[in-house]
C-alpha cells in the first residue's frame, strides 16, 4: 500500500501518528447493499489484502456467484456465510492519510435492532443506506430514529443503486426531500448530508462518479475524512468516574494514592478545585499522571490517574467533578430503553445497573410508553417491552446516580440493565 | 489542542479496559505468548497501574515448540517488570494423557494448546484472562467483544454474545465461568508497529532479520527444527528471514526479509499485500478454522 507518504513518497510514521480516529456505523435494510458498500470502501481504499481477496474469490465461486461478491468480505461467522446474512456486529478497519476508521458493521434485519444500537453507541457518524428504487421506507425511519436516539453527531445518507435509476438527479432529490421531512422532526439542526452512490460500480464511494456530473459535493470517503469530530466529546462539564484506586505499597511511592479512570467529560487541570460525589467533600488536584509522566491538564476521553491534596475516602463508582459544575443526582431515573433480550422487561422487576463505573440495583417502576419507531407514535397503553422495543421507562435505583442527560454527555448519560440471575445484558438506557 | 490522535485514543481505550479487568475480577491473568501483541499488552498494563506494578500474573502456554529467542525474551521481560510468570505446559498435557499429539507432516501442537490453556485457567481459578487478540486479524475475531464470556467448558458462543455498548463492560458471571478480555481489539497490525516504534518497546530478535535454517512448504517458509518432519523434495536451506507474527515453530510462517530496524519493518508492512495471518498454517486448515478453535476455548 502506498499511503501515508511524506513528500519524498516514503511511508511516513509522522503522518501516521497525526491521524485522527473516526468511528462510524452503517445502517441499511437487507439488500440495500450495505456489505457491498463496505466491501467497496475497503477495496477502493486499497485496504484489502491479496489473501483476503483470494478467499473471497474462492467463496464467490463456491456459491456460484458470477461476480466478485464483496459482501463476503464482511461476514465472519460460518452461519453468516452459509445463510448469506449478517448476524452480529463486526468491526472493520481502514485508514487514509488523514484518518483511521473503525466501522461497526451492523445487520439490517428488523429483529436485529439491538445490534444497530450497539454499533451506534460508540459512533461519531452513521451512514444510512437507501435503495434508490425503493426510496424512504419504514426501515429508513427506524434507522434514522435510532441514530438520533443514540445521539450520533453526524449522519450521511447514501442513496444507493443509482445505476438502476439511470443516475437521475430527480430520483436523488425526491428521496432527499422525503428523508428531510422525517428527519427534521427527529433530529432538527443535526449535521445531515446526502450522497448519490452506486456501491456495486463504485460511483461516489471513493472515486467521484462519471455518471452523475450534476452532483459535485464530494464522495463518501471525502465526507468521512472531513467531518469535524473535535466537538464529539463533551469538553464542557468536568466528569471523572473513579475506576480504580492505585496504591503501589512500595518504598518509593509509600503514601501514593491515585484515582485511576477515563475522563468522561470536560477538562481537568492541576490545581483545579473539585468535589467528590457522593460525599461532596471538596479537594484540589495535586497531579495528573500518566505512565511515569505528569501533565498540567487532561481532557475526555483520556485515561489518567489523579492525586488529590486531601486524604479522602474515595472508592470505585464515586465521581470527581469540577466544584462549580456538578451533575444531576437522583434515585429516580427516566430512560429511553432499548430492550435486547427475548425475555420481556419485568415491570416491578429488579435488575443490576451499570452506569459509568458505578454498580447499583434498580426496580422498574413504570413503563410510560413504547415508541412506534416507524411512526414516532407514543403507545401509552402498551406496557410489555419486548426484544428490540424502545420504551420510556422509570427506574428507581438503590443508590443515587450522578448523571447528565444523554443528549449532553453520552458517557455519563448511559446505563445498562443486567439480569441478576443469568447475568445477561438485557437493556441499554439513555437517560432523559 | 483537545483532540486525541488515533493511537492516543486507542491507548486510552486499552488502559480503560485493563483497569476494568482489575476492578471487576478477583483473579485476572494476562496471556503472554512472547509475540508483539502480548508484549504491547504488558506495556499497556504497566501504564494502567503505574506507579504500582502490573497486577496480573503473566500466563504462558508453552507448546514446547518455541523459538529459543522467545523464551529468553520472556524471562528477561518478567524480570524487568517484576512480574509473576505461570507456565502451562503442552508437553505435560501430552505426558499425562490429557491430549494426544498429532502425527504426520503438518502435525502441530497449536490445537492442543486449548486444553492446556483451559486446564491452567481452572488450576489457578482465573476468572479473567486478558489476551492480545485483534479484530483485524481474522474474520471470526472481528466479531469478538472486549469482554468475551466463556461458559464453564471454556466455550465461546458467537451467536449469543452479550451486547456491548458505550464503554460499559458487563463482566458478571457464574462460578466456574470466565472471561477473555481483549483490550487491543481495535488496533490494527500497523497500529501495533507504530506504537512499538513510538514507545520504543523491545521485541524478541526473531522479529528482525536473521539467518536461519528454513524449508518451503506450499509456498510458506517454515523454520526447521529437529521435530519437524520434512516431505520428500523439501530441503533445508539457510535464508535471511524474520517473523511477522510469532507462534509455535510448526505454524509460524517466516518472511524472507532483510529488515533490521523498526523503520524497515514498518516500510515492509506498508508495502505488503498479504495479511499477517496469511502465513499462519493454523488458519489455513479451513475457512472457519479460527472460529472453530475459538468456540472450543482457544486464545
Amino acid at each position: 500500500m502506498t499511503k501515508h507518504q511524506d513528500s519524498s513518497g516514503e511511508f511516513s510514521s509522522k503522518v501516521y501518528l497525526e491521524m485522527e480516529l473516526l468511528r462510524f456505523t452503517t445502517a441499511g435494510s437487507v439488500d440495500d447493499g450495505k456489505s457491498t458498500l463496505i466491501g467497496r470502501l475497503l477495496y477502493d481504499s486499497k485496504s484489502i489484502f491479496e489473501d483476503q481477496l483470494d478467499a473471497v474469490k474462492k467463496a464467490s465461486l463456491k456459491k456460484g456467484s458470477e461476480h466478485l461478491n464483496l459482501a463476503l468480505l464482511t461476514d465472519g461467522l460460518r452461519a453468516e456465510r452459509e445463510q448469506g446474512i449478517t448476524i452480529d456486529v463486526a468491526y472493520r478497519y481502514f485508514a487514509t492519510p488523514h484518518r483511521k476508521f473503525i466501522i461497526a458493521d451492523t445487520p439490517g434485519h428488523i429483529q436485529y435492532t439491538r445490534n444497530m444500537v450497539t454499533g451506534a453507541s460508540t459512533a461519531n457518524a452513521a451512514i444510512i443506506l437507501i435503495d434508490a428504487r425503493n426510496g424512504v421506507t419504514e426501515q429508513t425511519h427506524r434507522h434514522a430514529y435510532i441514530a438520533s436516539l443514540l445521539e450520533i453527531p453526524h449522519i450521511i445518507v447514501c442513496i444507493n443503486k443509482m445505476d438502476l435509476q439511470d443516475y437521475r438527479e430527480e430520483v436523488f432529490n425526491r428521496i432527499k426531500t422525503d428523508f428531510k421531512s422525517f428527519s427534521d422532526q427527529v433530529f432538527p439542526g443535526k449535521d445531515v448530508r446526502f450522497i448519490p452512490i452506486s456501491a456495486l460500480h463504485g460511483d461516489n464511494v471513493v472515486d467521484p462518479s462519471e455518471n452523475m456530473d450534476w452532483y459535485q459535493e464530494g464522495t463518501l470517503l471525502q465526507a468521512l475524512e472531513n467531518i469535524p469530530i473535535s466537538n464529539d466529546h463533551n469538553l464542557t462539564d468536568g466528569r471523572f468516574p473513579v475506576q480504580f484506586i492505585i496504591r503501589p505499597e512500595s518504598n518509593e511511592f509509600h503514601d501514593y494514592r491515585g484515582y485511576a479512570g477515563r475522563i468522561a467529560g470536560g477538562f481537568f487541570h492541576k490545581g483545579d478545585r473539585i468535589l467528590v460525589l457522593p460525599s461532596r467533600i471538596p479537594s484540589v488536584i495535586t497531579s495528573i499522571n500518566t505512565f511515569n509522566n505528569t501533565q498540567e491538564e487532561a481532557f475526555a476521553p483520556m485515561s489518567v490517574t489523579l492525586t488529590l491534596a486531601d486524604a479522602i475516602d474515595i472508592s470505585r463508582g464515586d465521581m470527581i467533578v469540577q466544584e462549580n459544575n456538578i451533575p444531576r443526582e437522583s434515585t429516580t431515573i427516566e430512560v429511553m430503553l432499548c430492550w435486547m433480550n427475548q425475555r420481556p422487561l419485568q415491570v416491578n422487576g429488579k435488575y443490576a445497573v451499570k452506569h459509568t463505573t458505578r454498580d447499583v440495583r434498580c426496580m422498574v417502576r413504570e413503563v410510560k410508553y413504547i415508541l412506534n419507531i416507524n411512526t414516532l407514535e407514543k403507545q401509552e397503553e402498551e406496557k410489555v417491552v419486548k426484544l428490540n422495543d424502545i420504551a420510556c421507562v422509570m427506574l428507581l435505583t438503590t443508590k443515587p446516580l450522578f448523571y447528565d442527560p444523554y443528549s449532553v454527555n453520552r458517557i455519563t448519560g448511559s446505563l445498562i440493565l443486567i439480569d441478576e440471575s443469568t447475568n445477561e445484558t438485557m437493556g441499554a438506557g439513555m437517560i432523559l | 489542542m483537545c483532540q486525541l490522535r488515533h493511537l492516543q485514543e486507542l491507548e486510552s481505550e486499552a488502559i480503560f479496559v485493563i483497569r476494568e479487568v482489575a476492578a471487576q475480577f478477583e483473579r485476572p491473568s494476562l496471556l503472554f505468548s512472547g509475540g508483539k501483541d502480548s508484549i504491547v499488552l504488558v506495556y499497556l498494563a504497566q501504564k494502567a497501574f503505574w506507579p504500582a506494578r502490573i497486577l496480573f500474573p503473566l500466563v504462558h502456554i508453552d507448546t514446547g515448540h518455541n523459538f529459543d529467542e522467545t523464551l529468553l525474551f520472556r524471562d528477561a521481560l518478567v524480570e524487568k517488570f517484576h512480574a509473576r510468570l505461570i507456565v502451562g505446559s503442552v508437553q505435560e498435557s501430552i505426558d499425562t494423557g490429557r491430549v494426544v499429539e498429532e502425527q504426520g507432516y503438518n502435525a502441530s501442537r497449536n490445537i492442543l494448546q486449548t486444553v492446556t490453556l483451559l486446564d491452567t485457567i481452572e488450576k489457578y481459578k482465573f476468572d479473567a484472562a486478558i489476551g492480545g487478540g485483534r479484530r483485524d486479524e481474522e474474520k471470526a475475531r472481528a466479531k469478538e467483544r472486549f469482554f468475551s464470556h466463556r461458559d464453564e467448558f471454556g466455550q465461546w458462543d458467537p451467536k449469543n454474545q452479550r451486547p456491548e455498548l458505550w464503554n460499559i463492560f458487563n463482566g458478571k458471571k457464574r462460578m466456574g465461568e470466565h472471561f477473555r478480555v481483549f483490550p487491543i481489539s481495535n488496533w490494527t497490525e500497523m497500529d501495533i508497529w507504530q506504537y512499538i516504534l513510538h514507545e520504543n518497546i523491545d521485541l524478541p530478535s526473531i522479529y528482525y532479520t536473521h539467518e536461519r535454517k528454513v524449508f518451503n512448504r506450499d509456498g510458506v517458509w517454515l523454520a526447521w527444527a529437529p521435530f519437524m518432519k520434512l516431505k520428500e523434495k523439501e530441503m533445508v536451506e539457510i535464508r535471511k528471514v524474520r517473523c511477522r507474527t510469532v507462534g509455535d515453530i510448526t505454524c509460524t510462517g517466516l518472511s524472507l526479509s532483510t529488515a533490521n530496524s523498526l523503520e524497515d519493518i514498518i516500510r515492509e508492512i506498508a508495502a505488503t499485500r498479504v495479511t499477517e495471518r496469511g502465513g499462519r498454517y493454523d488458519d489455513q486448515r479451513s475457512d472457519a478454522a479460527m472460529e472453530d478453535r475459538k468456540k472450543e476455548g482457544y486464545f
